[in-house]
């Protein structure tokens, strides 16, 4: 069963066998607005947790995506390219960034569960 | 004074509505030791009259082209501009409207610079183009740096047949980016070694055709060498009008062409303002810097037009931004955009056959007069002359007798005594029989 | 093809889709035949052909149109845009002032506009006049040491200053790594020292809208090359302890650059070099009331304090005893100057200079003086007698330009750029919106000289109606502005998402 964690940027990761699905959260699709563009990284990067991996654009906005653990990218959402739209839907499902192999599975000790992140979004409005 | 609107009575009014005593006062924040400092050494307002008469002594100091044969280009060529062009970019809601942020009443500028980067990819054989930059030396700069960002790699290579201003321009804009920059020697008879050079470290090669010595090239096997390498081909134009006859950058395979679009639709002008061109594959579109215009529908469902992709740009990524660039040179890509539409292909094509002939039927003068050698190969409308003596002496004396006879390279290149002799001449649609003749005339006097 | 073939949606009821003087226009593309032409050439001389291989074999694929139909096409498309000749641009920070026809007059000019760049240097002494006799102007007013004139942009003008000082910091023998940028700055200023190596360093604003003092002294450090710093800022605000600001900064080893985008505040009345200043670009497309052009061309002078301006781009104009020279390389300049390079392809935008030069020549320096003042006293009126209905972040007096936010529409439904997009219905080109970012919903309005009371009289009651409006609940009223415009609100999503950035013949629809 996947688990997941959120960042204070606002990515979610759902774990499950050491392997990370990475996106960004409902909250901050509806604060980017209509997402037009998501920069993807590249089969095989090694990252770093902080790195800025990602940039997702809306019309008037663009933002750096920080990977919430370290590891090597193992898949992108290729279907972004066509429908960058799918981020605006399903944030935290279909709209998904990359898939990671994480190097340090402790690192998810310093995210928030859900329950959490609901409560730390609640207080940024 | 004849721009300032407000009276005395409209002052006094306004500031009794502020609640200030006088004008002095809404500077209260300025410090008063620096705001009493205001004491300038310039003269007081005048009308138009006088200042017109000021440029007018002005303008009788110096040589017009309009009143002496003038073979002048390096990288700037005199074209005689349909009237229509002027007229219509001195309409006041093209002159004096602002960047078209608010595309409900911009809709005229957006459009016809969407018209524009369409037929500045149907002259480049290009698939996309932005809305124009400064100039073409500015541009090539942008091109090397896009190159270094679309590789991400830090070291780029200049053809020696690249005008020596663009290529200044390229290494001002790396020297604090700790992108390399390897430049050719001045390569007049276009013999240098590009393919050999090519190399994976390399972001990108910058050439030009034609040259800056006037000489064609055909890029093809150095784009597939480039392409080998994983390498991005940036192609300058300094001359647009070549685009009507020769095989353009697009279809020998060149990823980003720059174009200094000037010699259409622009006078001179001391060589700015002028316009350059931008030119990419569609691949490398959100690495490309300058200001897009995309179509897309209003609420009603109508075509229209918007300023797009702008997240690539400073006012949204500010230090991430492609580049710091927030203007393009839109009243000029404008006037470009009109002349272009007046030409048309048969018209650009017409005009590119009576520059090429004008410059071999000048090359052919010159080749009879006595010491003088036409220098490199194939040319469009400008070649490279040896000289028996240096060529910025004959051209000062050409000048003396009202003859603007050429460009000395020894301007560019003063350290390079194998180029003293060497001259730069253009011909183009405004140079008559008449004209050449009295080149050849004066030019054998001064030889002599 | 007809027109109302294209435009297949005809919200005005027309047959055609036009409205009286507002006319449909099909690209040009979508026009004439490839045969034709607007230009009658001569036939080209019978030489020999020189191309052979080098030939295009290949239709460029540019449509061939008569003068006429050229000219009608481009004056339909001048009458979709806006204009500071037809109407009012409250547009704060972009400076939209009348431009003088005399300028292009005299732009046009036969032996100032027809000269080619590289004629022999004594046949453009007139020329070169010309643009020493602006640098001049420019120095005078600021009391600086020197000046760049070939860049060819305000963006241009800033990299040419943060250039310059890296050239001085690199002299010294350390070029540093951080430039320190206000959070309210224009988005060039940290692009522009991104591109000279250097790493931005944000300052944090005072709740009155100025620089944090306190927060420079922490930040600034001998790694800081410099700062970048608009004054009046973004807020329309002078920034009071400027002199302390740059006291600070020279006493780290760093130089104090002024983002000159709001000098036409200044000019006139206040010597920047007093303030300490060492390089300041100027947008003569703002101060200096050279035509915006629908975006550019513009030029971006430079100043530059006596520590800098040495090291000041080629190429530039040295007055001798009785001529003028060009310096364009490095060894013309000589041993004193050590140029970092060169910005731009030829002598810089010498059109746009002439125009600034007659600018300058024609209000002189009382008339100079007097458009900062009334262009203060029109935005302080604005301010004045519309801050009971909007609501201004920050006590005045302004400067230049006066910044409201949006709290005067909460609760509305009526967002900023709604509020801006009605305003177009009344004739008016919006107030620059979210901009400067430190400001929630930002309006900044900058009325300019330019305007008369009249002018600003009406558009106060028009922002005040609107105001009213807003607050009675009408807001869907703001939603669907603009109605009365050639296009209404466009889907800048689709745009985004599918670009298309040129036509082509198979999607002509």
């Amino acid at each position: 069963m996947a688990k997941v964690y959120f960042s204070e940027d606002h990515e979610w990761i759902s774990v499950e066998g050491g392997v990370g699905i990475v996106g960004i959260t409902e909250y901050a699709q509806e604060q980017l607005g209509d997402v037009v563009f998501v920069e993807l990284p590249e089969l095989g990067t090694e990252v770093e947790k902080g790195d800025d991996v990602a940039v997702v654009e809306s019309v008037k906005a663009a933002s750096e995506v920080y990977s919430p653990v370290s590891g090597e990218i193992v898949e992108i959402n290729e279907d972004l390219a066509e429908a960058p739209g799918l981020v605006n839907q399903h944030a935290e499902a279909d709209g998904w960034f990359y898939k990671i192999v994480l190097s340090d599975e402790t690192e998810l000790d310093d995210l928030m569960n859900r329950k959490d992140y609901d409560a730390f979004v609640e207080d940024l409005d | 004074m004849r721009y300032l609107p407000l009276s005395a009575d409209d002052r006094a009014e306004m500031l009794d509505a502020i609640g200030a005593a006088s004008v002095e006062d809404l500077f209260c924040d300025i410090p008063a030791d620096v705001r009493a400092s205001g004491v300038f050494d310039l003269p007081d307002h005048q009308g138009e009259m006088a200042v017109e008469q000021a440029f007018s002594a002005l303008a009788q100091k110096s040589l017009s082209p309009a009143c002496a044969p003038t073979f002048l280009g390096a990288g700037a060529y005199r074209h005689h501009i349909p009237a229509a062009v002027d007229a219509l970019i001195q309409r006041g809601e093209f002159l004096t409207s602002y960047t078209p942020y608010q595309p409900e009443i911009s809709q005229g500028t957006l459009q016809a610079l969407f018209e524009f980067q369409t037929q500045v990819c149907l002259l480049t054989g290009m698939e996309v183009a932005n809305a124009s930059m400064y100039d073409a030396a500015t541009a090539c700069a942008e091109a090397a740096l896009m190159a270094a960002r679309v590789t991400r790699r830090k070291a780029v290579l200049i053809s020696g047949g690249v005008h020596p201003h663009y290529i200044d321009v390229i290494r001002t804009q790396l020297a604090f980016t700790g992108i390399a920059c390897d430049r050719l020697a001045p390569d007049p008879l276009g013999i240098e070694d590009l393919l050999g050079r090519v190399s994976p470290d390399l972001a990108c090669v910058v050439v030009q055709t034609p040259g800056f010595f006037g000489g064609l090239s055909d890029f093809s096997a150095l784009a597939a060498q480039c392409h080998a390498n994983g390498v991005l081909l940036v192609v300058a134009v300094a001359e647009p009008v070549s685009l009507g006859a020769l095989k353009p950058p697009g279809e020998m395979g060149a990823d980003i062409v720059v174009v200094d679009g000037s010699s259409l639709g622009m006078p001179l002008s001391f060589g700015g303002p002028g316009v350059g061109l931008f030119a990419v594959r569609e691949k490398y579109v959100r690495n490309m810097p300058g200001r897009l215009v995309g179509q897309t529908v209003d609420v009603d469902g109508r075509r229209g037009w918007v300023l797009t992709l702008s997240t690539r740009e400073q006012h949204i990524r500010r230090e991430k931004a492609t580049s710091n660039i927030c203007t393009n040179s839109g009243l000029c890509a404008l006037a470009f955009s009109i002349h272009v539409a007046l030409l048309g292909d048969t018209g650009l094509a017409k005009l590119a056959e009576v520059n090429h002939a004008a410059a071999v039927a000048l090359s052919r003068k010159l080749a009879a007069v006595k010491g003088v050698k036409i220098v490199g190969p194939a040319f469009f409308n400008e070649f490279a002359v040896m000289l028996p003596k240096p060529a910025a002496e004959v051209v000062e004396a050409l000048a003396a007798k009202g003859i603007l006879g050429g460009v000395p390279v020894s301007r560019f290149y003063p350290s390079f005594p194998e180029l003293e002799n060497l001259m730069l001449v253009a011909a183009t649609e405004t140079n008559s029989d008449a004209d050449m003749d009295a080149l050849v005339a004066a030019l054998k006097e001064v030889l002599q | 093809m007809i027109e109302g073939q294209v435009f297949p949606s005809v919200p005005a009821g027309t047959v055609t889709g036009n409205r009286g003087l507002v006319v449909e226009e099909p690209l040009l593309f979508e026009q004439g035949s490839v045969a034709g032409s607007g230009v009658d050439l001569p036939e080209p001389r019978d030489v020999p052909d020189g191309l052979g291989g080098f030939r295009r074999t290949t239709p460029i694929g540019l449509p061939g149109l008569s003068e006429p139909q050229v000219v009608r096409h481009y004056t339909r498309l001048s009458q979709k845009n806006y204009s500071i000749d037809a109407g009012f641009y409250p547009l704060g920070s972009c400076t939209m002032k009348y431009n003088p026809r005399l300028n292009e007059k005299l732009a046009r000019l036969s032996g100032l506009g027809d000269l080619h760049p590289f004629q022999p240097i004594s046949t453009v002494q007139g020329a070169l006049e010309m643009m020493h006799s602006l640098a001049v102007w420019l120095m005078e007013l600021t009391g600086m040491a020197g000046v760049a004139m070939s860049p060819a942009a305000g963006a241009h003008g800033e990299l040419c200053g943060i250039m310059a000082i890296r050239a001085a910091q690199e002299a010294k023998g350390n070029p540093r790594k951080i430039i320190l940028v206000p959070e309210s700055a224009h988005g060039t200023n940290p692009a522009s020292a991104s591109l000279c190596g250097y790493s931005v360093v944000a300052i944090p604003a005072t709740s009155e809208g100025r620089v944090d003092i306190a927060a420079l002294k922490e930040k600034l450090s001998d790694e800081v090359a410099g700062i970048m710093l608009t004054n009046p800022n973004t807020c329309g605000l002078f920034e009071r302890d400027v002199r302390e600001i740059a006291d600070l900064v020279h006493a780290a080893g760093a130089f104090f650059y002024m983002d000159g985008a709001n000098f036409n505040a200044l000019i006139g009345r206040v010597k920047v070099a007093d303030l300490g200043v060492d390089a300041m670009h100027i947008n003569l497309h703002k101060t200096f009331s050279t035509p915006h052009g629908g975006g550019g061309p513009g030029a971006g002078p430079t100043v530059l304090s006596p520590a800098l301006v040495a090291f000041a781009p080629l190429p530039f104009v040295r007055k001798t005893k009785d001529a003028f020279e060009l310096v364009e390389t490095r060894a013309q300049a000589g041993e004193a100057a050590h140029p970092f390079g060169r910005m731009k392809g030829f002598h810089g935008q010498f059109g746009v200079m002439l125009r600034a030069l007659a600018y300058a020549m024609s209000l002189g320096k009382d008339g100079l003086r007097q458009t900062s003042g009334d262009a203060v006293l029109n935005a302080n009126y604005l301010l004045a007698r519309l801050k009971d209905v909007l609501t201004a972040p920050f006590d005045g007096p302004c400067m230049h330009e006066a910044l409201f936010d949006d709290g005067f529409l909460k609760d509305t439904g009526v967002t900023t750029l709604d509020f801006a997009k009605a305003l177009i219905d009344e004739g008016y080109h919006p107030m620059t919106m979210y901009f400067p970012l430190v400001v929630h919903g930002a309006l900044l309005m900058e009325p300019t000289e330019s305007e008369s009371k009249q002018t600003l009289d009406v558009f106060i009651d028009t922002v005040r109606g609107l105001a009213a409006k807003a607050l009675a609940g009408d807001a869907d009223f703001f939603h669907a502005a603009p109605r009365l415009t050639p296009r209404r609100r466009l889907d800048e999503t689709l745009a985004a998402r599918k670009p298309v950035l040129r036509w082509r013949p198979d999607v002509a629809d």
